[in-house]
């Protein structure tokens, strides 16, 4: 099967600047694909490029197969949801959704109906005729992606399309935007920062660090396995232990990431399952967060680790701030990582 | 003392605001529309024929001698149509400075314009006004260049064109209006360059995104939205031409202008009344174009 979007080696350089270096990957169509990391890690840009807003230095990027590298935007067919939303100020929200049939020369009275339609989509027809002005965040937002759909695009880019939003509607505009996508079979292609965004909507997830991508997966193998301490860090929080500490803890010096929610504490006294992996520390402080509380010890070979543990554990007696505890993990739960370039 | 002062203030803030705005208000109300108003009551007193003296009383007698000769009704149309070409070539002219200016220009280029730009209004509007009328002249620069560039027969063509024509740049309405031009480009820049300044880069993405050609992204999304500047500019290039004298007594064809009319009556004439309904004209011209702009959504996107 042909992938819907594909680059090749792209590269894109402001002049002294690299934004983006050797990168290559291919999103399969249907597929919910996100683009992550940290700001300046170069997901945006990688998202203009594909749209067609920038040129790349490098490489080539093919929509369907077809090189795209030198077509302006007004002849891709992708479509963008921007940060800003970008709605026409000047036009009605329904003039703005269909400003796609307008500028292909649609007449008013069929693009009026197509727009009622697609605003029917996101449950915005009642709105059709206010100023995008008069319209909240999360209005703007369903305008936005009304708009951008509405001329069937087969791959829709969107540019942080919930940063904007307050936590509740981000959440709510996640599953509503998860449900669009499948029922449109539309592939769509997700900038973000917020790791739990990607991982719990899209199919895979490239990790953007200093323009290159640091890993491609999908979301269970990035938590489960991430290749390296930015990737570990970056999806989700783990623990990151250094070569010289993971010499002294398993004998092997190799540095190894492990989740917070893998990490047993247990008092010195309490037996251990056979095979597990100790280190006795001392307690620092325990953060609570309603449904797991956050356990910071300072083990004895050095480094603060951090387990997360549910309300009820451990049985017994709690240790307080600045007793003995032991930590335990099963080997398996250990994640080895390549040695990536350093973190700064 | 200055503390329960403060204190007082900060409490009552009607008092506060009124405190601050009471002498630009006083200066507004009285110099300004004070004598705007005095301007209008003259224009409604006539003068009389035999004593040349004004009478005191309200009359529209002025203003039927100021439409019913036909010299007055060419002088507004004259002036009329020099303000709507000069406004019109200032904006043609002033779209693609602005553009540059405000979307393409990096930093230290946009400094660079805008000094630029404003640069000519720094000195002398008389030094100008006469620097022109030597660029203008039959043996000038400006001829000269042109003969340079081996142009003189389409200069020459220009110059034999009824109405615009005239022996020499210098003493012909298209001289006058290139003059025009020049002064009140600036003008017509400035709020231009700052209302496609406010006109977000994503907007033109987003037009692009959704399949508008760059033709149809600048008619459907950069000129609705540049509209409020446009406005404006014009109504500085407008009100500027109609309301000047001096450059059309020192440069062009020796027909007569509104401006030169009002200093005139004012001056030589001592016919105050129609000197003042001669000012008029511009203000209910400015008034009817507003009026015509808003009609047509110029002010729509602010």
């Amino acid at each position: 099967m042909t992938a819907a979007i594909e680059l090749r080696g792209v590269g894109r350089r402001f002049g002294s600047v690299t934004a983006l270096e050797q990168v290559s990957l291919a999103v399969a169509p249907g597929e919910f694909f996100a683009l992550l990391g940290p700001s300046g890690s170069g997901k945006t840009t990688c998202l203009r490029l594909i749209a067609g807003f920038d040129r790349p230095t490098q490489g080539s990027v093919l929509l369907d197969g077809e090189d795209v590298t030198a077509t302006p935007p007004f002849e891709r067919n992708v479509n963008t949801v921007f940060q800003d939303y970008a709605l026409f100020p000047h036009m009605s929200v329904a003039d703005n959704v269909a400003y796609g049939l307008k500028v292909r020369g649609v007449p008013a009275t069929a693009r009026r109906r197509s727009a009622l339609e697609v605003l029917g989509l996101v449950q915005l027809e009642e709105l059709a005729d206010r100023r995008p002005g008069q319209l909240s965040g999360g209005q703007k937002q369903r305008v936005a992606l009304a708009r951008a759909l509405i001329n069937r695009p087969k791959v829709l880019l969107l540019d942080e399309p919930l940063g904007a939003l307050d936590l509740r509607l981000r959440e709510e505009m996640q599953t509503e935007l998860k449900t669009l996508q499948h029922r449109l079979g539309i592939t769509f292609v997700y900038v973000t920062h917020d790791q739990g965004e990607a991982l719990s909507m899209a199919d895979r997830i490239a990790v953007f660090r200093e323009g290159r991508i640091e890993q491609l997966d999908a979301p269970r193998v990035l938590y489960v396995r991430p290749r390296t301490a930015f990737v570990a860090r970056f999806v989700g929080s783990a623990n990151v232990v250094e070569a010289h500490v993971a010499a002294r803890l398993t004998g092997e010096a190799r540095p190894f990431a492990i989740r917070p929610e893998l990490i047993e504490v247990l008092v010195p006294a309490q037996p251990v399952r056979a095979g597990a992996i100790t280190c006795e520390g001392r307690l620092e402080d325990v953060q609570y967060h309603g449904a797991a509380s956050r356990w910071h010890v300072r083990i004895d070979a050095g480094p603060v680790l951090t387990a997360a543990r549910p309300e009820s554990e451990p049985a017994g007696q709690m240790p307080a701030a600045g007793d003995r505890v032991l930590l335990a993990w099963s080997p398996e739960s250990a994640v080895p990582l390549v040695e990536g370039p350093p973190i700064p | 003392m200055m503390r329960v002062l403060s204190a007082k203030l900060y409490g009552r803030r009607g008092f506060y605001l009124a405190l601050l705005l009471l002498p630009p208000l006083l200066w507004l109300g009285i110099v300004y529309l004070g004598s705007l108003l005095a301007l209008l009551l003259q224009s409604l007193y006539a003068i009389d024929e035999f004593t040349a003296r004004i009478v005191p009383e309200l009359t529209l007698a002025t203003y039927r001698q100021l439409l019913s000769h036909p010299a007055n009704v060419d002088i507004i149309l004259r002036t009329l149509g020099m303000a709507v070409a000069v406004t019109l070539a200032a904006a043609v002219i002033a779209f693609p400075v602005a553009n540059y200016m405000a979307r393409h220009a990096g930093p230290a280029m946009k400094g660079f314009f805008y000094v630029g730009v404003m640069m000519p209004m720094w000195t002398s509007y008389l030094v100008k006004v006469y620097a022109w009328r030597l660029v203008l002249a039959k043996q000038g620069i400006l001829s000269w260049f042109v003969d340079q560039l081996g142009l003189t027969p389409a200069l020459e063509g220009a110059l034999a064109a009824p109405v615009v024509g005239g022996p020499s740049l210098a003493s012909s309405y298209l001289g006058m209006f290139i003059v025009f031009v020049y002064m009140w480009l600036p003008f017509m820049i400035l709020p231009l360059a700052a209302a496609l300044e406010r006109v977000p880069d994503s907007l033109l993405q987003a037009s692009a995104d959704l399949g508008a050609r760059p033709g149809q992204t600048f008619r459907n999304v950069v000129l609705p939205l540049a509209l409020p500047g446009l406005a404006a500019g014009s109504v500085f290039t407008f009100s500027l031409t109609l309301g000047d004298y001096i450059i059309p007594s020192v440069v062009g064809a020796p027909g007569y202008f509104i401006g030169m009319m009002v200093y005139q009556q004012q001056g030589t004439a001592g016919n105050i009344p129609l000197a003042a309904a001669f000012s008029v004209v511009p203000i209910v011209l400015i008034g009817l174009y507003l009026a015509l702009a808003k009609r047509l959504g110029a002010f729509d996107a602010l």
